[in-house]
């Protein structure tokens, strides 16, 4: 059976990232001839001696103009073993927004780094987004290392600072691997050319990586998306039809199941798990279906079904990290709108915890923040929800905070200090005894 | 489809996932959706999509024709008769009527798909719709590769590509402010392929101009028009019968067919697989006017 797995490139601008994303479909030979074809005339329309593989994924017009990625491109490949939905995200800070979009549902992060130029400042802030976004893993693509004539010393130097740039933002499942995007070395075969290398080329990394964990080990969490009530617009034998719309956002439901409703605490149990028409026995993550309740309870759309084994608290009050990706800036007093689940509640400010330095990952004191900033924040909320920490839960630990005004989305928000305590915990066991 | 022993989802039933919760959110969050239905495939597994998502009640809301006037007559019978079978209300934004009152003017070149945006945004704002779903695929066209799922259109339904709003998670955000609207895509992480392979998977019906059949065509452009009341061959250009199908479903003077044996959705899914031209770059030959040619339509407001 062929699973799928999400991956999102990053790394600063100039790093290669369209390139090697599109060496990696050319290679696969997931490139279609009159895609190819269309590469070839403009590359040489641009009196470029060899084929730009970047044009594969820089659609929009600015971007071929400017030679750059403003947005995340979409592009789909499969191999025997697996199908990858990559999203190829902008390296320059002004689209780090994007860069976020792509991340947010990523299985993976691959990063860039050009082997020359080692660590930027973007590429401190993309592996802070992998790490806020608990993005189960990230490999890191040292690339050109055709520039530097395949030198291992160089290598280590910049795959180290970059591991250690990793860690101290609390990320430890982290690879690094040395690549030419523009001759393909170590893309989808492992190269010749540097034979001190002795891991996986990056195809057969991702195809061998284990995608995210069991989400069944996990309570049970479902967002409430709508009530499905036919009443007369059904046949006789559903007029009195009541379920439950929604998608498992985490772990396992059974029919039997003893059931908590969040935010009101009403309990009841699961009767029924419809789907099109069948009726199942379980359900699991991330599957849409419609559960039937024995009680006749008042439940309706943003609300969260639980376990009852695993009730996670209901409060008014968030601690919280969040990336800001709105060009205003948030101050204390703001009042937004705040989405989680299928839920949407009047969110204030009532302070800003700090804003993180990527330099040395520590959180400075800040009045406000600005656009592309990452900090903590504390909001206060008309109507309570469950939250839960979101480092633990990356189903119904994550919101939005939406503008009010203009319904413009203005920032990624995680329940709990997601970044910070890990941080923290890094310091107390000290740097040296954590594993790369 | 069946589950799998060790609770992991396939890719299909992934994709099925993913697609009814998008669904499901736009039913729940706006006034008055309205789904692009044209009968041709990638319509039509949407449309089933939203019957699933939906049961046992019926889909929630209508569908909408941005019709060209220049069809083939059995894609227009299936639409009628799937709007009948699920009983559902059916909106036909008819391209021919622009032209006819002189709103719109034929093109040079004879065909139609470019003078769909008009009636479409007009339809949109007629029936005061807010939410419009449309069959787009990431993996069809590179500016469609850059679409968000929910993606704002301001008052004149046009797509601003470089400012689009973050898109977090499964949290989608569908706020927007009178007169705009929001154009939804729940297959966009789908490819050709996997519409196809769900196609066999489900036994969903298509118009039969999918499979392969005998039908008299003439080459233009590199492709192979039918021959019809809206496209009949230029001198130099001969009429031959032979075996072809449709990757896609346009207007028909400007839609190509392939040349294939595929009769069955086993059949096609082994040629789909197999191919080396992707599915508009064999087909449509409004899509090779430019490098730009989609995302400029893209955006003025059209699909």
């Amino acid at each position: 059976m062929r699973t799928l797995l999400r991956l999102a490139t990053a790394g600063s601008v100039d790093d290669g990232k369209s390139t090697l994303v599109g060496r990696l479909l050319y290679d696969s030979k997931s490139v279609l001839a009159d895609q190819f074809d269309a590469v070839e005339r403009v590359s040489r329309d641009r009196g470029l001696a060899t084929a730009d593989l970047a044009l594969l994924t820089d659609g929009l017009r600015s971007e071929r103009e400017q030679g750059i990625t403003i947005d995340v491109a979409y592009r789909y490949f499969a191999t025997a073993e697996r199908s990858f939905i990559l999203a190829d995200c902008p390296g320059h800070v002004q689209y780090t927004r994007n860069t976020v979009t792509g991340a947010s549902t990523a299985d993976v992060v691959v990063l860039l780094v050009d082997v020359r130029h080692g660590i930027q400042e973007q590429t401190r802030r993309h592996l802070a987004v992998a790490s806020l976004l608990r993005v189960p893993h990230v490999i890191v693509v040292v690339n050109k290392i055709d520039l530097v004539d395949f030198d291992e010393a160089t290598y280590d130097r910049v795959s180290d600072e970059v591991l250690a740039s990793a860690r101290s933002l609390g990320l430890y499942d982290v690879a690094t691997i040395p690549v030419s995007a523009l001759d393909g070395d170590n893309v989808v075969t492992r190269s010749e050319r540097t034979p001190w290398y002795d891991g996986p080329s990056l195809l057969a990394y991702l195809e061998q990586l284990s995608p995210v964990g069991d989400p069944h080990s996990e309570p049970l969490r479902f967002p409430v998306q709508l009530v499905i009530r036919p009443q007369s617009a059904a046949s006789e034998e559903f007029r009195d039809y009541r379920g439950y719309a929604g998608q498992v956002a985490s772990g396992l439901v059974r029919v039997g199941d003893p059931v908590t409703v969040q935010p009101s605490g009403r309990t009841s149990t699961v009767v029924g798990i419809d789907f099109a028409g069948q009726e199942r026995p379980e359900a699991f993550a991330p599957q849409s279906v419609t559960l039937r309740l024995a009680d006749d309870i008042d439940i309706s759309r943003g609300d969260l079904i639980v376990t009852s084994r695993s009730v996670p608290p209901v409060t008014q009050d968030i601690d919280g990290t969040i990336a800001w990706l709105a060009d205003g800036s948030l101050v204390p007093g703001t009042k937004v709108l705040l989405k989680h689940g299928t839920r949407t509640v009047q969110a204030m400010v009532k302070a800003i915890g700090g804003k993180l330095d990527l330099d040395d990952a520590r959180l400075l004191p800040a009045e406000s923040l600005g656009l592309n900033d990452i900090g903590h924040v504390t909001l206060r909320l008309a109507k309570p929800i469950p939250a839960e920490e979101y480092l633990h839960a990356r189903g119904t630990g994550a919101f939005l905070l939406i503008d009010a005004q203009d319904g413009a989305t203005l920032a990624a928000g995680m329940v709990g200090d997601a970044l910070l305590d890990t941080k923290a915990e890094v310091e107390a066991v000290g740097a040296a005894t954590v594993p790369a | 489809m069946t589950l799998t022993d060790e609770r992991r989802l396939t890719q299909l039933q992934w994709l099925e996932s993913e697609a009814i919760h998008i669904i499901r959110e736009v039913a729940a969050e706006f006034e008055r959706p309205v789904l692009l239905f044209s009968g041709g495939k990638d319509s039509v597994v949407m449309l089933h999509l939203a019957t699933k998502a939906f049961w046992p009640a019926p889909v929630p809301f209508p569908v909408l024709h941005v019709d060209t006037g220049h069809n083939f007559p059995e894609v227009m019978a299936f639409r009628d008769a799937t709007v009948e079978r699920l009983g559902i209300r059916l909106e036909v934004a008819s391209v021919q009527d622009y032209i006819d009152d002189g709103r719109l003017r034929e093109r040079s070149d004879g065909t139609r798909n470019q003078l769909q945006t008009q009636p479409l945004l007009d339809a949109i704002t007629g029936h005061k719709f807010d939410a419009v779903f449309g069959g787009g695929r990431r993996d069809e066209e590179k500016a469609r590769a850059k679409e968000r799922v929910f993606s704002l259109r301001d008052e004149f339904g046009q797509w601003d590509p470089r400012n689009q709003r973050p898109e977090l998670w499964n949290l989608y955000n569908g706020r927007h402010s009178p007169g705009e609207h929001v154009r939804v895509f729940p297959l966009s992480n789908w490819t050709e392929l996997d519409v196809w392979q769900y196609i066999g998977a489900e036994g969903i019906a298509l118009p039969e101009l999918y499979y392969a059949h005998q039908r008299e065509v003439f080459e233009r452009d590199g492709m192979l028009i039918a021959v019809s009341d809206v496209s009949q061959p230029h001198e130099g250009e001969t009429v031959e019968k032979r075996q072809v199908r449709y990757r896609t479903v346009g207007d028909a003077s400007c839609t190509g067919a392939v040349e294939s044996d595929a009769v069955t959705v086993e059949d096609v899914i082994v040629e789909v697989a197999a191919t080396r031209l992707t599915e508009r770059g064999a087909t449509r030959a409004d899509d090779r006017a430019s490098e730009a040619a989609m995302e400029d339509r893209k955006k003025e407001g059209y699909f």
